[in-house]
């Protein structure tokens, strides 16, 4: 079932929520990247909040002038007005009044989201509010979803995406260093706007499938699980956009498999889901990879110490030194030096005074940046300037090998 | 207030030396709410020359230059450039900010730092051909970098960072360059290299400022000064103005007796000069 979901296979409607929801996830991972990046990250929850009073409002307008109040674009129109005056909202509080912008979200969020409660119960005692079906909007929900409903979505999406790929430039530069931006000529304020209006126009069209209170998920899951595997901002986009496009299509098809499962909420999981793997297998900064790297480095410590400690004839305490070099077959386990410790312990020696010679050299001030006591010097200088070091070093420790 | 102006010509009246100066600020007033960091401050940058401006802590030195390139909104004066105001000739000026003001964690490599100095050039969908490229390394060849085009960010040391910034600025390829501090926290090798590639740039005609915090090396690393304390205290070359009397009255006291003995000996340098 679940494969037949993920192949399109469950039919005309299925096939349409779950390409529909691929491609909100793929706008939502790279419009919420620049959100992310620039650290206003939790702006998206106050855009998203305050769509609720516009698709109320919208939806009794609708009504009042004799249409059908369930027609979603005008219902979009309407939350992403009422968005728009609380994005504005939040931008006049940060920077013109001395509040810090979390408390700015905070307020902006709860009074639009406390409107948006109000305007739906008044739609519940209109006659015709009962199958509204305007609950939808607060977890999201696929079914009855036409041709239509996704064409729009898809044509939303695609615009975001050809936005960001135009501004990228500008929205690297502003967050990053936004007072070089400023000093390059640059409109920071303008640009920032420019960025919530992505975030803006992904949180409305997805409103249907994932709901508002969940799409701020959708916004930031993908570009923080793509920061784990890169160390580039074009492949942040490009992570998140592939992250957030799985999530949509293996949640959707997830829902539509299995009855009675929300989508919204799956959509979150299985973003939340690659994002937890992510985080611990991602090479470099996962959590796995950074404790590998910590015992790794820690071992590599005991073993020069080790090292050092026999080439002085300094007896070893630690039980840890004494293991690993054991392992390495260059001590027994009495603790005496075998034929190879002895060697190595030579080399360390040698290598430690031949950095003491590079650090106490000003022409060698480059090199000497990269001692960490464990780097050997045949990786860091040329033959050449060792043998230069080598003619400078006390006699007794050239003789050794 | 004991301004003293530098008269390179006699003949030049002020109004003529601001036309041609790289960087001219009139009656700049920049407050952060009621108390004014920076007040009516003149000052006339000498092209083809470097200026540090010094002052203490707090005095509003970087104000004056975040005011000056339009970071900060001034609320009163008038900054231009040759004559002209200085949104109009961002294209003739580079500048490097304080290291501490961004985050280095942000995931981005050496090389494209210096590549964001050229975006101007570049346009919004511009690609970045292999010439931008060649151009991005030899500004990191120049500031000694070359190395490390593709590290990442964060893994650098703080004077590493401040000269990956100093080859942004040099890949914007302007004529006036102002700096923020450009020495703070680098190691001497790093202060080396920087001071290095800033001569070179006088050398070549273009203009220098930065706001400066190390009073030993002052005499040897430029030829003017501006000194302030909130306001302009006193303007020109080292040699005449970088004096006791001057520093005294910007730092109102505040430089202790030791700083001070110290001083005296480079100062003690320049009657002997």
């Amino acid at each position: 079932m679940i494969w037949e979901a993920l192949t399109l296979g469950l039919g005309y409607n299925a096939t349409l929520v779950t390409l529909g929801a691929a491609i909100l996830g793929i706008a939502a991972g790279v419009g919420g990247s620049f959100l992310f990046l620039r650290k206003r990250a939790l702006v998206s929850d106050a855009i998203s909040h305050a769509t609720l009073p516009g698709v109320g409002l919208a939806f009794v307008v609708m009504v009042a002038l004799g249409g059908d109040g369930r027609n979603l674009v005008g219902l979009l129109a309407g939350g992403a007005v009422s968005a728009a005056i609380g994005l504005l909202c939040v931008n006049w509080l940060t920077t013109r009044t001395r509040l810090a912008e979390d408390a700015a979200i905070g307020a902006v969020l709860s009074v639009f989201f406390g409107f948006g409660v109000v305007v739906l119960t008044y739609i519940q005692t209109m006659s015709s509010g009962r199958q509204a079906g305007l609950e939808g909007f607060l977890l999201g929900s696929t079914a009855g979803m036409l041709q239509s409903d996704a064409l729009v979505l898809a044509l939303a999406a695609a615009l975001t995406l050809a936005l960001v790929l135009i501004l990228r430039r500008p929205l690297t530069l502003v967050a990053f260093d936004p007072d070089f931006a400023r000093a390059t000529g640059r409109d920071v304020n303008r640009i920032d706007l420019a960025m919530m209006g992505i975030v803006m126009a992904v949180t409305v069209v997805g409103l249907k499938i994932v709901g508002l209170i969940l799409i701020v998920a959708l916004l930031i899951i993908p570009p923080v699980t793509a920061r784990f595997w890169t160390e580039r901002v074009d492949r942040v986009l490009l992570g998140a956009g592939i992250v957030g496009g799985l999530s949509g299509y293996i949640g959707a098809a997830i829902s539509a498999a299995v009855p009675d499962v929300p989508t919204g909420p799956i959509i979150v999981l299985v973003g939340a889901a690659l994002f937890l793997i992510s985080m611990m297998c991602a090479p470099g900064r996962g959590v796995l990879s950074s404790v590998l790297q910590h015992r790794q480095y820690q071992r590599r410590v005991h073993l020069r110490q080790g090292l050092l400690a026999l080439a002085q004839g300094q007896p070893i305490y630690e039980r840890l030194t004494r293991r690993l070099m054991e392992q390495r077959g260059l001590i027994r386990g009495d603790g005496v030096a075998t034929e190879e410790g002895r060697a190595h312990a030579a080399r360390a020696l040698l290598d430690e005074a031949r950095w003491h010679v590079v650090r106490n050299d000003q022409a060698y001030a480059a090199a000497a940046q990269r001692y960490d006591g464990l780097t050997e010097m045949q990786k860091v200088l040329t033959p050449d300037q060792i043998r230069d070091i080598d003619a400078r070093l006390p006699a007794p420790q050239v003789m050794m090998p | 207030m004991n301004l003293k102006l530098a008269r390179d010509n006699g003949a030049a009246t002020d109004a003529e030396r601001r036309l041609a100066s790289p960087l001219a600020v009139r009656g700049l007033t920049v407050s952060y709410g009621q108390k004014p960091a920076v007040f009516s401050v003149d000052m006339t940058v000498r092209a083809g020359h470097m200026t540090a401006i010094i002052g203490p802590n707090g005095a509003g030195k970087s104000t004056l230059l975040k005011a000056a390139l339009g970071i900060l909104k001034p609320l009163a004066g008038t900054v231009t450039v040759l004559g002209q105001p200085v949104a109009w000739r961002r294209d003739h000026i580079a500048y490097v900010p304080q290291r501490a003001s961004v985050d280095w964690d942000f995931p981005t490599r050496v090389i494209d730092v210096v590549l964001m100095g050229m975006y101007g050039q570049l346009g919004l969908l511009g690609r970045v051909r292999p010439r931008h490229r060649a151009q991005a390394m030899d500004c990191l060849e120049r500031v000694g970098m070359a190395d490390f085009a593709t590290r990442q960010i964060g893994q650098l040391s703080g004077g590493q960072q401040q000269r990956v910034f100093l080859a942004r600025a040099l890949a914007q390829g302007a004529d006036l360059y102002l700096l923020d501090e450009p020495f703070a926290g680098v190691d001497a090798a790093t202060e080396q290299a920087i001071i290095t590639v800033l001569k070179g740039l006088r050398d070549a005609g273009k203009t220098v400022v930065a706001v400066h915090h190390d009073l030993s090396t002052v005499r040897d690393y430029f030829d003017d000064v501006f000194l302030i304390n909130t306001q302009a205290v006193a303007e020109g070359p080292v040699e005449t103005t970088f004096t006791q009397e001057n520093l005294q009255t910007a730092y109102g006291g505040r430089l202790a007796g030791a700083q001070m003995d110290a001083l005296a000996e480079t100062l003690s340098g320049t009657s002997a000069r």
